[in-house]
């Protein structure tokens, strides 16, 4: 990591409008009723608390996904991006998002090898304008805690996760 | 560097006689950050060091490092004088009665826990209460419920208001309660209210109540005299007050300390040891069970002489005015929310900027070089009294200047900018 970043690209890229769009007027905002798979993420010394619900329909495929509670732009951005991701894909298509999102997002913080086929199968699309917070190691956790939730949720772990 | 004496240490010069030039004698400072200069306003959850503190530690460990209390030799008793000097020191600072009276710790964590446990645990029954108020740091409501709920008493929260005051009336009115230790803060470390100490402690000794006061965030800011303030237990922290992590301070009159157990055990606070039992040294060093931190509590010492030497009530003014401009500028920036509002107050000022979440003002704010204090503060009770997650905070030491409220307030108006 660089001791220093300078000039203010790197606030622009963090903050880009797609972000401050889904941190303003988030999708999906709200409690699901007949949620299938629920998880907490939970940020104790941020604050920031998201409660993420999945309808998974038989065939496997989340028909539906809301997400409510509070945290930071980014975090909230980023449950809000998961959101209009995820619905209507099968629930192994998005634990690859999952992975390639925790892979992509964390590795400026880490030595941990990429896997290239992840990476390669999985079309980010909007979800890069999360990419900004490589820059701002303190903030990849916020990023990424929606993701973790959906994890735990979809995976059954009953367990709020947390991300710090 | 030559130093190669305790003497020396100790009577080192410190490098500021006035507070306005002291800005220069901290290293920290003067470096850049995002390319901009650093403004430091997070003294609150730990303060820069001087360089007569940094000189201080670097010194003991090159030349006089052994461990204390022990041995003949050279080093062992360098090392001695040194520690026993920063506690001599200590004890002036804030007027202790005795040397006896001062007990190092890690830190006010340590010092109040010592106290919930050797001085409460033993005490306390079923129906008996702790009073505390609702505007406390963790560190002063966490160790109370750990005692209360190994010995089944009560622990009683006095109210705040609106701006971040306790309500006196009904803190005296709950000391009827069966109360057996009052625990209060000195000052918030979350809203900067400087709490009423001397006359609350009146109030409790009226009712044969003995008091703890949390001097986290008093100590670094305002003199403090614990025979004045006539208080029973008086913590408070290195690291806040221009010293290393890992010091801190317990301050406890002598004929309670006398009668308190032992907290921990270990070397150092023996007097004896068989098997079949063992007594224990005197005060203060049966509170100080193992090696202590010997080079931080040189460093404390440095700091303590450091401060004195520009003078505590300078620097208590110097951050009046200071945190009364910082207040007038923050009031004026557009769709800010001021948190911690009391008429009396030190250091701190928590804040809201419109909707934008507290960290991505830290986050922004840190972008131009600026360092605030992001969440809750270690004081979530706090934050649920004023219905919010966390606050930023920016808080003032004795080297920071109005150019540093300039540029948070400019730096304000920018995340403004990106979040318009």
């Amino acid at each position: 990591m660089s001791a220093e970043i300078t000039g203010s690209d790197e606030l622009g890229e963090l903050y880009r409008e797609l972000i401050l769009d889904h941190a303003k007027n988030p999708r999906h905002f709200g409690k699901l009723d007949d949620a299938t798979h629920v998880a907490e993420g939970v940020n104790p010394l941020c604050g920031d608390k998201l409660k993420l619900y999945f309808s998974v329909d038989h065939a496997s495929r989340i028909a539906d996904a809301r997400f409510e509670g509070s945290g930071c732009a980014i975090s909230v951005a980023s449950a809000s991006l998961l959101t209009d991701t995820v619905i209507g894909l099968d629930t192994e298509r998005a634990l690859k998002y999952f992975a390639t999102m925790v892979e992509r997002l964390a590795r400026a913080n880490s030595h941990r090898q990429g896997s290239p086929d992840l990476l390669d199968e999985i079309d980010l699309g909007k979800l890069r304008a999360l990419e900004g917070v490589k820059e701002f190691p303190s903030r990849v956790k916020c990023a990424t805690l929606a993701w973790h939730a959906l994890n735990s949720a979809l995976q059954g772990k009953p367990q709020p996760v947390s991300t710090e | 560097m030559t130093t190669s004496s305790t003497d020396r240490l100790s009577d080192r010069p410190p490098h500021a006689d006035a507070v306005e030039n002291c800005r220069e004698d901290f290293p920290a400072l003067a470096q850049n950050i995002s390319g901009h200069p650093l403004v430091y306003l997070d003294s609150a959850a730990s303060a820069h060091q001087p360089e007569c503190v940094i000189d201080a530690v670097a010194a003991y460990q090159r030349h006089s490092h052994a461990n204390v209390h022990r041995g003949v030799h050279t080093l062992s008793h360098r090392a001695t004088e040194a520690y026993e000097g920063s506690r001599d020191a200590i004890a002036g600072f804030i007027n202790a009665n005795s040397r006896t009276e001062v007990v190092l710790t890690s830190g006010t964590t340590g010092a109040i826990n010592l106290v919930a446990q050797s001085y409460c645990r033993p005490r306390l029954q079923t129906g008996d209460a702790i009073l505390i108020t609702h505007l406390e740091h963790h560190s002063n409501i966490v160790p109370w419920q750990l005692v209360c709920r190994q010995t089944g008493a009560e622990l009683l929260v006095a109210p705040i208001d609106e701006s971040g005051e306790v309500n006196t009336e009904e803190l005296i009115g709950l000391l009827d309660r069966n109360v057996l230790m009052l625990a209060i803060a000195h000052v918030s470390n979350a809203l900067g209210t400087i709490l009423p100490v001397a006359d609350l402690i009146g109030a409790a000794h009226e009712r044969g109540i003995p008091v703890l006061v949390d001097g986290a965030q008093a100590v670094p800011h305002l003199p403090v005299d614990v025979q004045a303030l006539d208080c029973d237990f008086f913590a408070f922290s290195g690291h806040k007050m221009f010293g290393p992590t890992g010091t801190g301070v317990l301050y406890g009159r002598e004929s309670l300390l006398e009668e308190m157990p032992p907290y921990q055990g270990g070397g150092d606070m023996i007097l004896e040891v068989r098997m079949d039992g063992s007594t224990w040294n005197d005060l203060p060093y049966k509170f100080e069970a193992g090696t202590p931190n010997i080079s931080g509590v040189v460093g404390l010492g440095a700091a303590v002489t450091y401060l004195q030497a520009i003078g505590m009530e300078r620097v208590a003014r110097h951050e009046h005015e200071l945190l009364g401009y910082l207040t007038e500028r923050l009031a004026a920036v557009e769709g800010i929310r001021l948190i911690g509002t009391a008429r009396n107050k030190a250091s701190v000022q928590s804040f809201l900027l419109d909707e934008i979440h507290p960290h991505d003002l830290g986050t922004i704010l840190d972008h131009q070089g600026i360092a605030i204090r992001t969440g809750h503060h270690c004081a979530m009770p706090v934050m649920d009294f004023f219905g919010v997650p966390g606050t930023a905070r920016a808080s003032l030491a004795l080297y920071n200047n109005r150019d540093d409220v300039d540029r948070l307030v400019a730096g304000l108006q920018k995340a403004r900018e990106i979040f318009a």
